[in-house]
């Protein structure tokens, strides 16, 4: 009882008066998760409507995934389009976040906040753009123009995370290196590198996601044998509820959420 | 005498060949960020350039203004935009009145434990948004789980159309953007300094008082910063509305598509496309002052 008790802020308030928080505080939590992981048990029934508790248990719905050719067509696609976008967008990032931080410009300040508008631009603007001037091109249902569209998008996530550990790191480490000898190049490659490459993997992986989750500039720049992921499942929900879509889901949340997880662990022991 | 002005004229040869060095050295890495602006220009600037041109075309290619006097004619384009509005500010004003408490929870909460409650509000954001819609989807349909609960324990009795309506768009609006408000909100709260608040305390607030007279003003700019990033997230928001809405719901983003897919008509497209633009730019615009503002007036004060 001693806890019930005892001071829960600065204001001299118990933990027991604050009990309605603590209850509140747990309703949002499981109205925040339970719609996000009740596919999961929903996607291991067995009937043609998706249920919870499934009455009885089977891989039915994956079997359905894996045997469509449709579907892993569209899984490969995403992938490769994933794949190559994390390549060209952290590289382009991370030069572009380490010019401007280490210019110290008003420029650069300036070249930071217009690099960020892909997030601020509505992205069915930015789908419905690219699907007209790409059309020009022969760009339309290409991985090419699907890879440069979702760069685009990833570039300002790569940038943020990379600017915010040079923020933290100390840059006369490569002066040094340079006054002993070293290039410029090799002072970034030997020295700041290998120490930002926590936030570099980071940047990284946020890309892939970036691109792999990314819905409408898929509906639109993706098309016939180059379909996303995405775009498949977004054309499948508009007509009915399938359920081969709950496997999918749970094949996707176990995919960017062990990622994630993983990545903050390995965070968690680098850091220590 | 001769000695000393020459040492200063190479003096400030070196310090003009150190200005050159310098200058040369910012704009190559500078340069750096070329490949970059380059491809952000590619899919950025040059197709809403193509968009703006476009929207100034009637249909047979002249210049004209038809496109934007329709948007006043037309009863329909008026409708879109106040639903749109609608919708953002409901699911912003939704966020914040959900998002506060548990973002003041976490801030409150020992630090040890914050890491694994925090799954809470990032295990939804990092989960793809088409997966959210598809699971709420799935607990709002009519045999969905929330009508078989609701039934089971009596608070309704029949299925209620619960998706493919405004209560499912917002339901999935509010879910989708929660963690957008809650993570701003959540590390503003955390920078506010505990010890004015036991100083509130010591000059003789009550914990009530002490909430609503120095926590709650402190926490604004991350309340502010929060809803706008909602907000403007919601001004262009398109997949959730598309499938929970069912049609009734009929936002900016989803009209645009359809005049594309029906009419193939993209002067009125980008003429709508450039209204939405220019929204999100004027609310941005807004935010910045009201944001500066603001750090002006906590700064002094």
């Amino acid at each position: 009882m001693r806890w019930w008790h005892s001071a829960a802020s600065e204001t001299q308030v118990t933990h027991g008066q604050r009990l309605w928080l603590y209850f509140l505080s747990t309703i949002i939590m499981c109205l925040l998760i339970i719609p996000t992981v009740i596919v999961i048990p929903m996607s291991f029934s067995d009937s043609q409507y998706l249920e919870f508790p499934p009455q009885n248990w089977s891989l039915r719905w994956y079997n359905e995934y894996f045997e469509t050719p449709r579907w892993v067509g569209a899984t490969i696609t995403s992938f490769k389009v994933a794949f190559l976008t994390m390549l060209v967008a952290t590289p382009l990032g991370v030069m572009a976040a380490y010019g401007l931080y280490v210019s110290g410009s008003r420029v650069g300040r300036l070249l930071f906040f217009i690099m960020m508008t892909p997030m601020i631009v509505p992205v069915i603007l930015i789908a419905i753009g690219t699907f007209y001037v790409f059309g020009k091109l022969g760009l339309v249902n290409s991985i090419t123009g699907l890879v440069l569209a979702h760069t685009v998008l990833a570039v300002p996530i790569v940038m943020i995370i990379i600017t915010s550990a040079l923020s933290t790191y100390d840059l006369n480490q490569e002066r040094v290196a340079q006054s002993l000898g070293s290039t410029r190049l090799r002072a970034f490659f030997e020295i700041t590198l290998p120490q930002l490459k926590f936030s570099v993997l980071t940047a990284a992986l946020l890309a892939f996601l970036t691109s792999f989750d990314e819905v409408i500039i898929s509906i639109f720049l993706s098309g016939g044998g180059n379909s996303t992921l995405t775009k498949q499942m977004f054309s499948a929900l508009r007509d009915y509820i399938d359920p081969t879509i709950a496997a999918i889901s749970t094949l996707m949340i176990l995919l960017s959420t062990g990622l994630m997880l993983g990545l903050r662990l390995f965070g968690n022991t680098s850091a220590r | 005498m001769r000695n000393s002005t020459k040492k200063n004229e190479y003096r400030a040869l070196n310090a003009r060949k150190l200005a050159v060095a310098q200058r040369r050295e910012t704009l190559r890495v500078l340069a750096l960020s070329f490949p970059a602006i380059v491809a952000i220009f590619a899919v950025i600037a040059v197709p809403m350039g193509w968009l703006f041109s476009l929207s100034f075309l009637d249909s047979s290619g002249q210049l004209s203004l038809v496109n934007y006097q329709k948007m006043f004619e037309y009863k329909s384009y008026l409708r879109v935009f106040r639903a749109t509005f609608n919708v953002s500010f409901l699911t912003t004003f939704l966020c914040i009145l959900i998002g506060y408490p548990l973002a003041y929870f976490l801030s409150q909460a020992p630090k040890k434990y914050v890491g694994i409650l925090m799954l809470a509000v990032l295990l939804p954001f990092w989960t793809s948004l088409l997966v959210r819609t598809y699971a709420w989807l799935v607990l709002l349909q009519r045999k969905g789980l929330i009508n078989n609960f609701a039934i089971d324990l009596g608070i309704w009795d029949a299925p209620i159309k619960l998706a493919h309506n405004l209560n499912g768009t917002l339901i999935g609006m509010v879910h989708i953007m929660l963690p957008f408000l809650i993570l701003p909100l959540y590390a503003a709260m955390r920078r506010i300094d505990r010890h004015v608040l036991q100083a509130a305390a010591n000059l003789g607030a009550n914990p009530i008082q002490a909430f609503w007279q120095i926590f709650v003003p402190l926490s604004l700019p991350g309340v502010v910063a929060g809803s706008l990033i909602v907000f403007v997230l919601c001004l262009g928001f398109y997949v959730t509305p598309a499938v929970l809405g069912g049609g009734k719901v009929i936002l900016v983003s989803m009209q645009i598509t359809a005049i594309l897919e029906d009419q193939f008509n993209w002067g009125a497209a980008s003429a709508l496309g450039v209204v939405l633009l220019v929204a999100t730019f004027i609310v941005l615009l807004l935010a910045s002052r009201f944001l500066k503002l603001d750090s002006v007036m906590f700064g002094k004060s």
